[in-house]
């Protein structure tokens, strides 16, 4: 279920630890940059790759917080909401991302454009209020440019 | 103060500009030194760990079995995900040869077989950064097989989470790296004795090791007269909330809150007072603003002061907070970031944000105020690891320290709209 080059890269990661199972977490992340998110399917494919349970990998899939066992939009708009960034208001930021994306936290959008989500600290209270599209950080935020920015979106 | 972590150095993530300004200079001394001599030195420093819990690093260091008989392990701890701490991040970013610098002589100091950098997943472009100035720094021969002709090798890798505040905890952090979900082990054994894999490890925050360079270069002696004198050493403070100009200082521990908040970050927007402010990151106890005067970032003066230094993540808030709102959306955040193993934290956390729910809405009952601390009370020293404890201490210390604004949402006999 990986290509060719994944299933190299992800074999190759089998040096950096004593124990295979080590290398689950960063499997998976190969395995969710290749299709977008982790079916079942992958998660069992996984399993065997590294020789642990199904129950495992999806124990570990299901606990942190970056695994998608669904599909989502193709731009997943993360919003934080915790304390620094609430005090810059981070509630306006949430309202502007919601009514724009057209989808509430927890969704994704009728077009299938955008997934919104709530998310703990990202490490950018000097920058809040925030929000973060895949690895990119977006800070320093109002209202207005968390608009642009969205529009911006293709 | 000269800055040694984040100097204004451009480039300084660049190999050749680090070299350039002094850079594996410590490495290239430490190998010359003994192992435990290396020790010696950072116990001598009073280095204390810039990941939250303060511990002194050559004693961890020092617990570590001397032989070589089996694997012995080193992760750094680049986990950081507690509310207000944005200061590792820099490091990543602007002197990576530091921290990795810091590390490779932890390794020697150890006799580390393979250190590894824990990164928190959100962090995939700084992941990216690191392993960049990892690849310079194997090419240089810095790192891997016979390090500079010394005989001594070791490794050195990113490991990238996956969104889990608990694997901060050291613990969780190992069965994290291990292939499993973050839950904390119990203590003891303790790592030094069983840690990665069953082996020897230690764990040490990525600050912490870029301390370390600058206690080899320039010497214990000198490194322990920096700031105050139990708690030693130049400090990122990360500055947030209700302050005009917000973000991470480097300065000497002891610096006092009010000069930190109104000299460094620029004061209060609006020339407004401060109502509160958490001085080290949400785990760490809430202060009243008028009860700042003399309260200093070091672990002593903290600790005096009622609360503590945690991450040096200092959150300012003004006096038209709702401070209500805030202790709400923290005690979300514990009860959404609990592994779920204790029954007091899964349980406790979840009953203190619904709690505070009706506090938010004006619906909560008279006993309530007092409830919740009951429930923190339960919670605190009842758990495999600290997030109880953590989850327990914001609570107490808003309850205590600003009690009326509590009693104030207790739902009045006439329903009032919030």
């Amino acid at each position: 279920m990986l290509t060719q080059e994944n299933l190299q890269k992800a074999e190759s990661l089998f040096n950096k630890y004593p124990q295979k199972k080590a290398a689950l977490l960063p499997i998976l992340w190969i395995a969710q940059e290749q299709e977008g998110w982790i079916s079942e399917d992958m998660m069992r494919y996984v399993g065997d790759l590294i020789g642990v349970p199904y129950a495992h990998v999806l124990g570990v899939v299901t606990f942190y917080t970056m695994y998608k066992s669904k599909l989502h939009g193709k731009y997943h708009i993360e919003v934080c909401t915790n304390v620094s960034c609430m005090l810059k208001g981070s509630d306006k930021i949430v309202s502007t991302v919601e009514q724009q994306c057209g989808a509430k936290i927890g969704q994704t959008s009728a077009d299938g454009k955008f997934t919104v989500s709530e998310v703990e600290c990202m490490g950018a209270c000097g920058g809040a209020p925030m929000i973060a599209i895949g690895e990119e950080y977006y800070e320093n935020l109002t209202a207005e440019k968390t608009e642009q920015l969205l529009a911006s979106l293709k | 103060m000269e800055k040694f972590i984040l100097p204004d150095i451009p480039n300084l993530h660049q190999i050749d500009v680090y070299e350039q300004n002094g850079g594996y200079a410590a490495l290239k001394k430490s190998l010359t030194m003994k192992p435990g001599e290396v020790i010696e030195e950072v116990k001598k420093s009073s280095l204390r760990g810039r990941g939250g819990a303060c511990f002194p690093t050559g004693l961890k260091w020092s617990f570590m079995p001397k032989g070589n008989d089996k694997p012995k392990y080193l992760a750094v701890n680049g986990d950081e995900s507690e509310p207000g701490t944005f200061k590792d991040r820099q490091i990543f970013e602007f002197n990576p040869h530091l921290m990795i610098e810091g590390t490779i002589i932890g390794c020697y100091a150890m006799g580390i077989t393979a250190a590894y950098i824990y990164i928190r997943g959100e962090y995939g472009k700084w992941i990216g950064m690191v392993d960049k100035a990892l690849a310079d720094a194997y090419a240089k021969g810095y790192i891997g097989e016979n390090i500079l002709g010394s005989g001594f090798s070791t490794n050195i890798y990113t490991h990238k989470g996956a969104g889990a505040y608990i694997c901060g905890e050291e613990s969780a952090l190992m069965n994290s790296l291990e292939g499993d979900r973050g839950y904390p082990r119990v203590k003891p054994p303790f790592p030094a004795q069983k840690g990665l894999w069953g082996m020897p490890t230690t764990i040490n925050n990525v600050e912490t090791m870029a301390n370390v360079p600058l206690i080899i270069n320039k010497g214990a002696e000198w490194y322990s007269k920096i700031g105050a004198p139990k708690h030693p050493g130049p400090i990122l403070v990360g500055i947030s909330g209700h302050v005009n100009t917000p973000g991470v200082y480097e300065v000497p521990t002891g610096v006092p809150l009010l000069t930190l908040i109104n000299e460094y970050a620029g004061g209060v927007p609006n020339g407004k007072k401060i109502k509160a402010v958490i001085p080290g990151g949400s785990s760490t106890m809430v202060l009243r603003g008028e009860n700042l005067e003399g309260v200093c970032m070091d672990a002593d003066s903290l600790k005096t002061a009622g609360s503590s230094v945690g991450t040096a993540g200092l959150i300012v808030m003004d006096e038209d907070t709702d401070l209500v709102k805030v202790l709400a959306r923290i005690a979300h955040f514990y009860h959404h970031e609990s592994c779920g193993q204790c029954t007091p934290c899964r349980e406790g956390t979840g009953w203190l944000e619904k709690m505070l729910h009706r506090f938010e809405h004006y619906e909560a009952r008279m006993e309530d105020v007092d409830l919740l601390v009951d429930v923190a009370n339960h919670i605190e020293g009842n758990t495999i690891c600290a997030l109880g404890d953590a989850a327990a201490w914001p609570v107490q210390s808003f309850v205590r320290r600003f009690r009326d604004e509590f009693e104030k949402r207790v739902k009045q006999e006439e329903t009032i709209a919030a």
